[in-house]
């Protein structure tokens, strides 16, 4: 039923905590994962200013995944890291409904009602947009 | 170039191209007004550069997508020289900034961009950013409670608005909305008008009206080397952040240049000089323009608008365009170099606050990125001058090993001769360079310094593991010194 798991991570403690619920759910149906991390604008406007090359920048992103990937090579579920470039929301949507995803598994900030007004919540997006299930980690 | 990659440049995403530079011409008009206001000259100086430089560099540029126009950075460094020789003597610094940077793209200096760390270059967005925040506070002098609250106003629709429609851009709807208010609620605040001539023209080719001399060419050469630097310094750092947001790679040698040709064109055209714009560029990729096609509709929709409405823009309260000076300046500020501040190695952010501080006591955003460079090179040299000597007695040879580790180098040898035990009574003594490298020769003196002094003891001096470059320079320099020491 879920042979597909996309995973949205931005890095966080959060999305560690996604992950693991993630790896359950691919375990259970011998699906695979496909980690998707988003680089919006303003992080890009970040890193490169952080970094002196694209060498660098890629491998301070990739620095940043790697708790991720280390739990996700422990639970051996077969999974795929992509980066894309972009508005998280959107972005996250259009590969799931293009790439004919079965769950998307995505962590919640955590906002109230008036943080999520002026920051504007990445999972509420994704799972109003999405066309598959979406499970929402909190 | 092959003429299918340049049809891409251009036409491979026309509907996104043409939207988004609506999208970008909109939002750029009030820039490019409140940098004219900084910049001490008329509005349509900042609106002719932005809609000269945005054209010329969709045809020139080395990163399609990339928006160019009137900046920020480059309005903050003319301030003197128009305050003390006005406009005509602008103009002509902003064609010479052209030749200048033209120079710098022919002989490929986008490379020495890596000589400037990452932390002058946040010290430098920092600087950018502080600045243009406190020249927006001359507006608020003598202003009463009214002038506070249009600006709140401005700057609650700026930041609220995009959570129920990215449709317009959010300062565009921020200025109609405090222009309303303020001409029908006949609020009598200070407004664009009341700080220069908007005429509704294109504007015309001329030479700047300046006596030809070598006086003038030393008034203006100062500005223009650092609006040069500056111009390139920002346009390049946007490059990349756009390169990183489309996924793509551009030509930064070809930026340079047509950065210079589009900076020529717009002084000739009376307008002031330019460079990329971060925000603008980032507005642009995020309402899908990433052609040439987008940084060309901006200019040219830019001037209709101008054209068509000069009448209404003049009616825009100062307010409004204060309002979004400081959005600006909360956006270019890098506010995770505040966060991790701590966190960052000493001397990075002792050398990203010193070139904050030397920017704002020195009003001069070049100045301070080469005192950072400098800062960061002295520290660099600091941080591996440090040698390491360890020595090891071997007693069956009456012998002594010191085993070298590190750089030596001019900053690294004058306390090196100090780790050295002169006084051993041993015959010999091993200089193992195995981990050492020589680079000038004050590593060659110091070494025959220490050679000379234990032959003073009659000690012999024996040199292991010195590197092929190494023993290059030692053979090379090395000799001449000893010939006439023994």
């Amino acid at each position: 039923m879920f042979n597909r798991i996309l995973l949205a991570v931005d890095g966080s403690e959060n999305s560690l905590r996604s992950a693991r619920y993630a790896t359950e759910l691919a375990e259970k149906f011998n699906g695979t994962i496909d980690v998707i991390y988003v680089v919006d604008s303003s992080t890009a406007k970040e890193d490169v200013l952080h970094a002196t090359n694209k060498f660098e920048i890629e491998k301070k992103r990739k620095e940043k995944l790697k708790p991720m990937r280390e739990l996700l090579e422990k639970s051996g579920t077969d999974f795929y890291t992509h980066v894309l470039h972009g508005e998280p929301g959107p972005e996250i949507v259009e590969f799931a409904n293009e790439n004919a995803i079965d769950c998307i598994v995505i962590g919640s900030r955590g906002l109230n009602e008036l943080q999520s007004f002026i920051l504007g919540s990445v999972s509420h997006k994704v799972a109003k947009r999405a066309d598959c299930p979406v499970l929402i980690v909190k | 170039m092959k003429v299918q990659e340049l049809k891409q440049e251009w036409f491979g995403n026309v509907r996104g191209d043409v939207l988004a530079g609506i999208v970008v011409a909109l939002a750029l008009i009030p820039e490019a007004i409140a940098f004219s206001i900084i910049a001490g000259v008329d509005p349509m100086v900042g609106l002719y550069a932005s809609f000269c430089i945005a054209v010329v560099i969709a045809f020139v540029g080395g990163r399609p997508g990339m928006i160019s126009a009137a900046t920020g950075a480059m309005a903050l460094l003319m301030i003197d020289l128009i305050a003390d020789h006005g406009l005509q003597y602008l103009l002509a610094a902003t064609i010479l900034t052209g030749v200048i940077q033209i120079i710098f793209g022919i002989s490929k200096m986008a490379k020495v961009m890596k000589f400037v760390p990452r932390s002058v270059m946040v010290g430098f967005v920092n600087a950018l950013a502080i600045m243009i925040f406190t020249s927006q506070l001359q507006h608020f002098v003598n202003e009463t409670w009214v002038m506070y609250a249009l600006v709140a106003l401005t700057l609650a629709i700026i930041y609220l608005l995009p959570r129920i429609t990215k449709a317009v851009p959010s300062t565009l709807v921020a200025i109609v909305v405090v222009t309303v208010v303020a001409v029908f609620g006949n609020i009598n605040v200070g407004t664009v008008g009341d700080m220069g001539a908007l005429t509704q023209q294109l504007p015309v080719f001329l030479f700047p009206s300046i006596p030809f001399t070598f006086e003038t060419l030393m008034i203006i050469l100062p500005y223009s080397l650092s609006l040069a630097i500056v111009g390139l310094l920002e346009s390049l750092l946007t490059a990349n952040i756009v390169d990183d947001m489309t996924d793509t790679e551009s030509n930064k040698n070809k930026e340079s240049r047509g950065q210079g040709i589009a900076n020529i064109v717009s002084g000739f055209f009376g307008g002031m000089a330019g460079c990329a714009m971060i925000g603008q560029s980032v507005i642009n990729v995020k309402s899908g323009g990433n052609g040439r096609l987008s940084s060309l509709v901006a200019g040219i929709f830019l001037m209709f608008l101008i054209i068509v409405l000069g009448g209404v823009v003049v009616q825009i309260p100062m307010a409004a365009l204060a309002g979004v000076m400081i959005m600006v300046a909360i956006s270019t500020f890098d506010w995770s170099s505040v966060k991790n501040l701590a966190k960052l190695p000493k001397t990075d952010a002792i050398v990203m606050v010193a070139t904050v501080i030397i920017v704002l006591v020195t009003h001069n955003l070049a100045i301070g990125v080469l005192a950072g460079v400098l800062l960061s090179a002295i520290f660099f040299a600091a941080k591996i001058s440090k040698v390491k000597v360890t020595e090891e007695l071997v007693l069956r040879d009456q012998k002594k090993i010191y085993r070298v580790e590190g750089q030596l180098f001019f900053a690294s040898v004058s306390d090196f001769p100090a780790k050295f035990n002169f006084e051993d009574s041993v015959k010999e003594v091993e200089i193992d360079l195995t981990n050492a490298h020589l680079w000038d020769d004050s590593a060659i003196g110091a070494l025959d310094k220490i050679e000379m002094k234990f032959g003073q003891n009659h000690v012999k001096v024996i040199y292991t593991g010195v590197n092929a470059e190494s023993k290059q320079l030692k053979n090379k320099i090395g000799g001449l010194s000893n010939a006439s020491g023994h």
